[in-house]
């Protein structure tokens, strides 16, 4: 055995935690929680040569009051994570997104001026970041591209932490919508419950309101879909279908968001009868059924 | 009445007048038990389902098992009951407290919540040379979730897998998901057999792999 290896184990560090007078089981908690590693190794043995264990009988049942206190806690504190949490997440992404696009136009703007392969957006940021500049004025042009790539990854990072919280706050919402478009609806709409009392309709417009107001307002047709376009459902329907698609999938959704908020149980139905319904309505683009533009839908569904 | 298909501890017992799957141990989703053991509904559970349906999943009983998607402990309960140590990871947060329910009888059942598909977040804690990775998870990258957990599989170890059709994608045929997902476990796999379990799951295939 070597000390590399049993250091890399859960129970390692434990003779510091003690120095420093924390609590074995409070100590054994974080690192369970919080350790990394990349490979595993035979942790009972290496923890019994260690002398962290009597036997391999010992070690296991320390494991096991470790990770059922590491799991409880996590869990407890999982819980917390809100769907106002949620809400600043997603809003700190987008804005991150839109101002790393913003300063990208910037800095390669700038860097074509200094250097003869510059390239736009967020990836030939990256490539200007990495050069190394001579003189005041490259400088300033290289270490803007770098701002840009570390927002791009903060933007990175918060996707990350909407993808781990967002289960948490809404899990039929995020199966059925994936975590971002669920955080997305949850902020446009102020939050779970709101989101969970605002009828069908009202979710299928959500991120629409400029064209749903020009339309109350007698200046246009109404919007057939607002945020939830970015859905597959929606996005990848023939054009002439997407107004059934948008409508079958806001209803479910909104389902979908009374449950989380109602019960907080996943609910296997819900999922597999808009599955269903749009396999019925992805059909008729092979049967060669047409919706009629502005007549009434035969299969119109009212809100759910 | 053992069943030499069946790892040691899994019984095919009369219960409630009908010959069901058990396993020993405390009830934990309010399912039938006569004598001590309780029902293991294939219905509710793929590996269940795997083991009703005959595969050959190498499992003999008191092995340890890495089990991914726990989901709230219905399957790997049963595991627990009739393996060795048992290491239960779960991303949700909501199920993984019905989860510690579950672990409160079985001492040397691990609950862990943690990400499968980032194994170096309990490589620390999970240890190595497991015998069976059991796995059930609904995301899309089953077969990279597979994949990137193969590191805690001993050579011999089993990967016993059921591929969720519908969380990789709703819409495609299930057949062409299936054949996508066997591609990619066979760079990290070997194959050994694979059988649809739509008698008790829709669109779910199983499958036995080792590492190659």
């Amino acid at each position: 055995m070597t000390d590399t290896d049993a250091d890399a184990g859960w129970f390692a560090g434990r003779d510091a935690d003690e120095a420093a007078g924390r609590d074995a089981v409070d100590a054994a908690r974080d690192r369970i929680a919080d350790g990394e590693t990349d490979e595993p190794r035979d942790w009972p043995t290496l923890a019994v040569d260690a002398g962290f264990a009597d036997s391999t009988d010992d070690y296991y049942d320390r494991l096991r009051e470790a990770t059922v206190t590491a799991t409880r806690a996590t869990v407890r504190e999982r819980e917390r994570a809100d769907d106002q949490q949620l809400i600043h997440s997603v809003r700190a992404m987008e804005d991150s997104e839109r101002t790393a696009n913003e300063l990208a136009e910037r800095a390669a703007e700038w860097a074509g001026s200094l250097f003869d392969d510059a390239e736009p957006g967020i990836e030939g940021a990256r490539a200007v970041a990495a050069r190394k500049p001579e003189g005041e004025l490259e400088r300033r042009a290289v270490s803007l591209a770098a701002r840009v790539v570390d927002l791009a990854a903060e933007r990175d990072a918060l996707a990350e932490t909407i993808d781990r919280t967002a289960p948490a706050v809404a899990p039929n919402l995020v199966e059925m919508a994936g975590p971002e478009l669920a955080a997305r609806l949850i902020a446009l709409a102020g939050g779970l419950e709101p989101l969970a009392k605002k009828p069908s309709g009202t979710v299928q417009v959500l991120g629409a309101e400029d064209a749903l107001f020009a339309h109350l307002s007698g200046r246009a047709p109404s919007p057939k879909h607002g945020i939830i376009y970015t859905h597959d459902y929606v996005r990848n329907t023939r054009p002439e279908d997407r107004g059934s698609a948008a409508r079958a999938l806001a209803g479910k959704l909104t389902l979908a968001a009374r449950v989380d908020h109602y019960s907080g149980e996943r609910r296997a139905t819900l999922h597999e009868e808009l599955r269903e319904r749009m396999a019925t309505i992805r059909a008729r683009a092979e049967t060669g059924d047409g919706e009629i533009n502005g007549g009434a839908d035969p299969d119109a569904e009212g809100d759910a | 009445m053992s069943d030499p298909d069946l790892p040691a501890g899994v019984e095919r017992r009369e219960i409630a007048g009908e010959t069901r799957l058990a396993t020993r141990g405390d009830p934990v989703y309010g399912e039938p038990t006569a004598d001590g053991w309780r029902a293991w509904d294939p219905e509710r559970s793929k590996l269940g389902g795997m083991l009703e349906l005959g595969f050959d999943t190498g499992l003999t009983g008191g092995e340890t098992v890495l089990y991914l998607g726990a989901a709230s402990g219905t399957t790997v309960s049963h595991v627990a009951d009739f393996a060795g140590p048992t290491y239960a990871v779960e991303f949700a947060p909501r199920p993984a407290r019905d989860l510690l329910d579950a672990a409160e009888p079985r001492d040397r059942l691990f609950p862990l919540l943690k990400d499968a598909r980032k194994p170096e977040t309990y490589a620390h804690v999970v240890e190595a040379d497991i015998d069976a990775v059991v796995q059930d998870v609904a995301t899309r990258g089953q077969a990279t979730v597979a994949a990137r957990n193969a590191r805690f599989l001993a050579e011999d170890g089993r990967l016993l897998l059921a591929v969720k059709a519908r969380s990789e994608d709703a819409t495609a045929d299930p057949d062409e998901v299936f054949e996508t997902a066997l591609d990619e476990l066979r760079e990290t796999y070997e194959v050994l057999e694979t059988s649809r379990l739509d008698r008790y799951h829709e669109d779910h295939l199983g499958v036995v792999a080792t590492p190659r």
